[in-house]
């Protein structure tokens, strides 16, 4: 065959149809930053009785109860398939990387199924984020005895 | 008997596919090719069935195509002298328990996509040879159970890119008889060679088996000094959009002209009406757009002569993820229209 | 104002999310481990607290702010507790996130099933 990888992967990207750029920033833009917007409606509400460390965090778990309730009627999954990134990178796109797991694999049981796939996906980010904190934390300490 | 040509199996009194029956999801059902389902499902969990999972929904596919097509051939399952069946899922299981209630010998088979082009080849070899009286052939696959297997959950958010293609819910199954039965003839069958021309992206799989498709055109051009003008149409199984323009454009470099090519990627969905970005996968998509839609214009003689090659990626989740390229491979089957039964 | 810049903050960390999946072949597994990542070398460099001042939750709602979290939160530990605090910092201050999501995913998944896409 008049074929070798190496010109088969140019003409392979030649034919590949590209993303549309711009059409998905502009969902990823407006889904996003809708999500945040609400975020800090949360946020400034809950204000008025919190201090600002427990605003936010029931921030988070108000949007992590929205996305799971989106997530289970199918509707997180549909605004995915436009928003991308938008939807993906809020900490609501988090909670969706677990409930889905969670819903997806209670076939296969609660412990071996749902237990077991829960954080199959938001596990590396747990995971990474942990140990960077931890990093931090070791610099932070050492920086402090040094200073 | 037949003759063996290189990689070809060329009958000299062709086994025929007697009968045909082909069952799809909601999807395919607003697709174009609808009216020639024998079956389409509303609801793919088929939930009054009280059907526990994806997996088991894919056995029903199944069963329910299996159940049509012996009922159009006039048969009953015990009739059946052997089964090659396959589809998608780990260790094959949705033929497996498909293949549990009808109770029929099988060889169970995985070649990815190109899972109905390699039952054709072996169920007419077998035909041909005299092995087996009636042989069943079938395949499926079932989105909800691919996405789950290979990507991610159901109700996961995820955008998908413009090479991706969408993972058909369909099953097709075909009836195989010796020559003398009447239908539509297997003039003869190639199997493919693995290749491998270092694709590694999982979302682009039609570009991943064009080579392979090529290679295998290419092996039967050569072999029999044939060209695609000697076609109706040549249909590749499912390399979408993508794939079908690079091989259009590698048979270019080769000095062939195809412009008579096809494929049930692009067949069996509206591309711009449905949201199925490159076209349809799996081996569900060419086995009914075989059933649906090539079998039914061959009986008819509206066309008299075509060439059906369906092509599969042969990589797992975890070669994938250990960063091997994937291999493709393409099989053909040369199809014909009955003799002395004009739009019958 | 404060809701302004949290609409464009946010929803400016998610367009640059948009074009490394479209320009770059990482997977959006791998883009949500870095944003983290990034959140807490960002959190630690000093640069992001000045933006969630500014942009509230346009800033704390995306990943990078559950870095940041992580990273402030390692802070006060070892502030208060010395060395052990780089163990118990950072997850005590996502604990609320993180239980949320398990929760109401394991609640989801009582109630809830999967859902074909067609």
């Amino acid at each position: 065959m008049k074929l070798d990888p190496k010109s088969y992967a140019k003409m392979v990207r030649r034919a590949s149809p590209p993303s549309p750029v711009g059409k998905d920033c502009l969902w990823a833009f407006f889904v996003g930053g809708g999500i945040c917007l609400a975020g800090e409606v949360l946020r400034q509400t809950y204000l008025t009785w919190y201090d600002a460390e427990m605003a936010g965090t029931l921030t988070s778990i108000t949007l992590i109860f929205a996305s799971a309730v989106a997530t289970l009627l199918g509707w997180y999954q549909k605004l995915a398939a436009h928003a991308g990134a938008g939807t993906l990178v809020p900490i609501t796109g988090f909670a969706n990387s677990v409930v889905s797991p969670a819903i997806e694999f209670k076939t296969e049981g609660w412990v071996t199924g749902v237990g077991a796939h829960i954080f199959g996906i938001a596990g590396p980010v747990i995971a990474y984020g942990t140990l960077a904190s931890w990093v931090w934390g070791a610099l932070y300490w050492a920086m402090s005895k040094g200073g | 008997m037949s003759i063996r040509r290189k990689d070809t199996l060329v009958f000299e009194k062709p086994p025929v596919i007697a009968a045909w029956a082909a069952v799809g999801g909601k999807r395919e059902g607003e697709g174009p090719l609808a009216s020639g389902f024998d079956l389409l499902v509303e609801d793919s969990a088929f939930r009054a069935e009280n059907c526990p999972g994806w997996e088991n929904a894919e056995t029903l596919l199944q069963t329910k195509c299996a159940g049509l097509c012996l009922r159009k051939a006039g048969i009953s399952a015990d009739q059946v002298t052997l089964a090659f069946a396959g589809d998608l899922q780990a260790q094959c299981t949705a033929s497996a328990y498909a293949m549990r209630g009808l109770g029929i010998p099988f060889a169970g088979l995985y070649g990815a996509c190109s899972t109905m082009a390699e039952g054709l080849c072996l169920g007419a070899a077998f035909a041909g040879a005299g092995y087996s009286e009636r042989t069943l052939v079938m395949t499926s696959s079932h989105f909800c159970a691919a996405e789950r297997q290979f990507r991610t959950p159901l109700v996961y958010g995820g955008k998908r890119t413009p090479t991706a293609q969408w993972t058909a819910t369909a099953a097709g199954a075909c009836l195989l008889r010796p020559a003398g039965a009447a239908g539509v003839p297997v003039l003869s069958v190639t199997f493919g060679r693995v290749q491998d021309y270092g694709i590694r992206d999982i979302n682009n799989m039609g570009a991943a088996m064009m080579p392979a498709a090529a290679s295998t055109l290419l092996a039967y051009f050569h072999t029999f000094d044939a060209v695609p003008g000697d076609f109706d149409a040549v249909i590749t199984g499912d390399l979408g959009v993508v794939g079908s323009e690079l091989l259009r454009a590698q048979m270019a470099r080769e000095g062939y002209d195809l412009f008579n090519h096809l494929d049930c990627g692009c067949l069996l969905y509206d591309r711009n009406r449905q949201d199925v970005q490159a076209g349809g996968s799996g081996p569900g998509c060419s086995a009914s757009v075989l059933c649906s839609w090539i079998l039914p214009q061959l009986r008819r003689g509206e066309w008299k002569r075509v060439l059906f090659l369906a092509t599969g990626a042969l990589m797992s989740q975890t070669t994938f993820l250990q960063g091997e390229s994937i291999p493709g491979i393409a099989h053909a089957v040369e199809l014909g229209t009955p003799k002395g039964e004009k739009n019958g | 104002m404060n809701y302004l810049w949290a609409f464009l903050v946010g929803g400016g960390i998610c367009v640059v999310g948009q074009l490394l999946i479209d320009y770059t072949s990482l997977s959006p597994a791998r883009i949500l481990t870095g944003y983290v990542v990034a959140g807490v070398v960002l959190s630690a460099a000093g640069l992001y607290a000045p933006l969630a001042d500014l942009a509230g939750a346009g800033a704390s709602v995306p990943l990078l702010g559950f870095g940041h979290l992580l990273a402030q939160g390692v802070c006060r530990a070892v502030d208060e507790t010395g060395l052990p605090g780089i163990f118990t910092g950072g997850l005590c201050a996502a604990a609320g996130g993180i239980a949320a999501s398990l929760v109401f995913a394991l609640l989801a998944a009582l109630v809830g099933r999967s859902r074909d896409q067609s």
